[in-house]
This record gives C-alpha cells, sequence and structure tokens, in this order.
C-alpha cells in the first residue's frame, strides 16, 4: 500500500470550493451560504474527534473499549430509527424494537464477518470491528426504519382490509401479509437495487477508497463484495426482524389489530 | 343459542342478552350510540370484558379466528384487500347462484372492487360473510345505500338464512324494517340497552 499521504495545505486548498459555493449563493441569493457552511463545520468537527477517536481505540486494541464504542454506535442509531418514525409504537416499544433488532443483526453478521472471513487478529482488532460494524448499521438501519415505516402507514391506510379478513376468520399473519410484503419490499429494495447497480453506476465508497489508498483493484473488489454480502444479510435480518416484532405489537393473541398501540 | 353475559368495554355499559336459533334481534338507535362498538365486541375485534357462550361454549375457550368465523361481523364500510371481487371468495362457483338473489350478475366476479358502488360493495360483503356459514351474522346496516328492490332481496336471502339455524343481530336505521324483520327489536342510547316499543 502506498497511499498519497495529504498535508494540511492540500486540505486548506480543497475547501476552497466549499467557499466558492458559498459565494455563489450569496451572489445568486440563493440563501445556501449559511446552511452550507455550517455543514460544511460540522463536517470537519465530527470527522477530526472520529479520527482522534479511532486513533485512540486502535492504538488501545481493547475489547471494552471497541465494544462501547460498537455499543454507543448501535444506541445512536436506534435513535435514528426512531426519529424516522412518522408514526411510533407507544412506550418503550419505540425505541426499544428498532434497536434490539439492529443490535441483533448488526452485531451477528459483524462477528460473523470477524470470525470467518476478515479474521484479523485480535478477532475483536477496532481497526477492523469499527468501520465494518460502520457500514452494516448504516444500511440495516435504512432497511428497518423503512420497513417499519411501511407497515406503519400500510396499517393505518388499510385498516379497513386488513380487518376485513380478521372479521372474515382469518389470522393475523394472514390477514397482515400483505402488509408484512410490501414492507419487506420497500425494507429490501435499496440494497437489492444497489447491489444490481453497483459498479456500473457508480464504483461504492469503500472500494473507491482503498483503490485511493493504494490496493489492487482486484483486492479492493473481493472487499467489495464482502461488505455487499455483509450488508445484504444484515439488513434482512434486522428488517424481518423488526416488521415480524411489529406485527407482534400491532396485533394481540385474540388476533384483533391494535392500532391503539400507535401513537 | 348465543349467551352474552355482562359484555363491557369503553363506550358501552354492561350488557346481557340472549339471541336463539333462528332469531333475527334488531338494534336501533341513533348514531354514536355504540352500537358499531358494540357489534364489534361481540366479534372480538376489540378488547373487551364479559362472558360469552356459542352453543354452550365460553368464547375464551375458542381462538379469536375461531370464534370469530362462527360469530361473524359485515360492518356498514367493508374492506376488500385485493383488486378483483373474486379473489375475496372462498369459492367463487359458489357465490353463483347467490348472485342471482343478490340482483347481481355472474361477470361480478371479474369486476375490480375500486369501481364498485356502495350498494354493490354492501351485498357483495354479506354474501361473501353468509358464504362461510357463520353461526351468527353482526350486521351494521346492511341495507343503507340499497334501494326498495335490492332491500327486499337481502332480506329474503337473511331470512333463508335464520331457517338454517343461525341467528342474526340486525343493526338498521329503519323502524319499518325493525318491523318486518322481528317483532322483539332493541333500542340503544348512549351505551344502554332496553326493549324497543315497534
Amino acid at each position: 500500500m502506498n497511499a498519497i499521504p495529504l498535508d494540511a495545505f492540500d486540505i486548506v486548498s480543497a475547501s476552497v470550493l466549499v467557499l466558492l459555493s458559498a459565494a455563489l449563493s450569496l451572489a445568486l441569493q440563493l440563501g445556501l451560504q449559511r446552511q452550507l457552511l455550517i455543514a460544511t463545520a460540522r463536517m470537519i468537527v465530527q470527522l477530526t474527534l472520529v479520527g482522534l477517536v479511532l486513533k485512540t481505540l486502535f492504538a488501545l486494541v481493547s475489547p471494552w473499549w471497541t465494544g462501547l464504542t460498537a455499543l454507543l454506535m448501535v444506541l445512536f442509531a436506534g435513535q435514528e430509527i426512531t426519529a424516522r418514525q412518522e408514526r411510533r409504537l407507544k412506550g418503550p416499544w419505540s425505541y426499544g424494537l428498532g434497536t434490539a433488532c439492529m443490535l441483533l443483526a448488526a452485531s451477528l453478521v459483524t462477528v460473523f464477518a470477524l470470525t470467518a472471513q476478515v479474521r484479523p487478529d485480535p478477532w475483536y482488532d477496532p481497526r477492523y470491528t469499527l468501520p465494518l460494524l460502520g457500514m452494516i448499521l448504516g444500511n440495516t438501519m435504512t432497511g428497518i426504519s423503512l420497513g417499519l415505516q411501511t407497515l406503519t402507514n400500510g396499517l393505518v391506510r388499510d385498516r379497513a382490509a386488513v380487518e376485513a379478513q380478521l372479521m372474515l376468520g382469518e389470522t393475523r399473519w394472514q390477514a397482515l401479509r400483505p402488509a408484512v410484503r410490501s414492507a419487506l419490499r420497500s425494507a429490501l429494495m435499496p440494497i437489492i437495487n444497489s447491489m444490481a447497480a453497483t459498479g456500473l453506476v457508480a464504483l461504492p465508497g469503500m472500494m473507491t477508497g482503498q483503490i485511493l489508498a493504494g490496493a489492487e483493484p482486484m483486492a479492493a473488489v473481493k472487499y467489495q463484495m464482502l461488505i455487499m454480502f455483509l450488508i445484504a444479510g444484515g439488513t434482512t435480518l434486522g428488517a424481518i426482524s423488526a416488521v415480524l416484532g411489529g406485527v407482534w405489537r400491532l396485533t394481540d393473541a385474540r388476533h384483533r389489530l391494535r392500532l391503539d398501540r400507535l401513537r | 343459542m348465543l349467551i352474552v353475559h355482562e359484555l363491557c368495554r369503553p363506550g358501552l355499559s354492561p350488557l346481557s342478552f340472549q339471541l336463539e336459533r333462528g332469531e333475527c334481534m334488531t338494534l336501533q338507535g341513533p348514531s354514536g350510540a355504540g352500537k358499531s362498538l358494540l357489534l364489534r365486541a361481540l366479534a372480538d375485534l376489540d378488547p373487551n370484558q364479559g362472558e360469552i357462550t356459542l352453543d354452550g361454549r365460553r368464547r375464551t375457550a375458542m381462538t379469536g379466528p375461531d370464534w370469530r368465523r362462527q360469530v361473524m361481523y359485515v360492518p356498514a364500510e367493508s374492506g376488500w384487500w385485493a383488486e378483483r371481487v373474486r379473489d375475496h371468495f372462498l369459492d367463487w362457483a359458489e357465490a353463483g347462484a347467490e348472485l342471482e338473489r343478490v340482483r347481481l350478475p355472474k361477470e361480478a366476479g371479474d369486476w375490480p372492487v375500486s369501481r364498485l358502488s356502495s350498494g354493490e360493495r354492501q351485498r357483495l360483503a354479506l354474501l361473501r360473510a353468509l358464504l362461510r356459514q357463520p353461526r351468527v351474522l353482526l350486521l351494521d346496516e346492511p341495507t343503507a345505500a340499497l334501494d326498495g328492490e335490492a332491500t327486499a332481496a337481502v332480506e329474503g336471502l337473511v331470512s333463508d338464512y335464520l331457517r338454517t339455524g343461525a341467528a342474526v343481530l340486525w343493526v338498521t336505521h329503519d323502524p319499518r324494517q325493525a318491523r318486518r324483520l322481528n317483532p322483539r327489536g332493541f333500542f340503544m342510547e348512549s351505551g344502554r340497552f332496553r326493549e324497543a316499543p315497534l
């Protein structure tokens, strides 16, 4: 690997592009310059902090600190899932369901990748654990929140159709099947589409990063395939468990539809 | 046949009554009196308390779906989950003969649900339930959108069904319909029940 290192001057000179964009916004009275500059400043601060945290973690190689960081990442992603829901479940289920499913899916898939394919030494080496988990989490989070969103919106919209089947004596699984199917379809469509289009439309960010960092294209490609498999597995596992958990919560043992459990 | 003891749920005072085999009980009352809430509770579609037995079997001894196959609710606004009419019936061939009785043509099976009139929806929803042969039918204004002829057809169909030993609880806004169907009607007001003077 022979990455070309960037120095501070390179970064400052590149940031001229953002300053130019802000100047254009000002000149054309687009009113975007403030948001643009704040977002840029946030990016600089956040990435610098993440860089420092990762540097420390990579130096420590501690299972505890790595585990704690991973847990915090999951909890933040759970917050993000909750925030994206238009209709939330009442009580602790609102945050609990999505977070628990993500914890399950992302940790299973990450540990699988670490112990079966990537096999760093030690297996929890944060240099591998945290980036892998980050990529899996980001996609699983989108899958779960799309799935839950589609499920709850669909049940509220098609309440009469779902209850019509219940009234005729069908079970909750039968009556909610169309809602479950469309929820899982919208949860899994992004990863299916991105697998189908990858390489043709755009090079995946991670692969580009590895190539820029000096990796052989075929080595980067293999890594990208691994990541895609992990993301597909994590998203499917997370979305299915979250959607079925949502069905479980929004119906009861008497096979009634319980939309009163939505806020 | 159907014995209801102290049935209650939010919006409803505890109610007790019995329905005998072959009996059609009518229920009248102003909108918001809790008629639909009562029917939903009887079909166990919302959480409710009270003891209900059907032919001596307690509701709690059956699963929700088993109970609703026996005690079937047909709401005023029917729900449809597939595109074509026929997909809502277990066996469309079986529906053929009954279609004529409710003044609908055989081709109705291929009609898209989205183009049904409210009267057609009501008759098809009733038929869809009847063909599953429940013991008790809970009808929520099944003739509200129908003209005189279609109303008479529906009343005839339900009368025949009663003769097979089933029972019906019929919610109606029309006192004349209540008199036609049954001399023993009930009147419901703000969640309470009383025998109606017909």
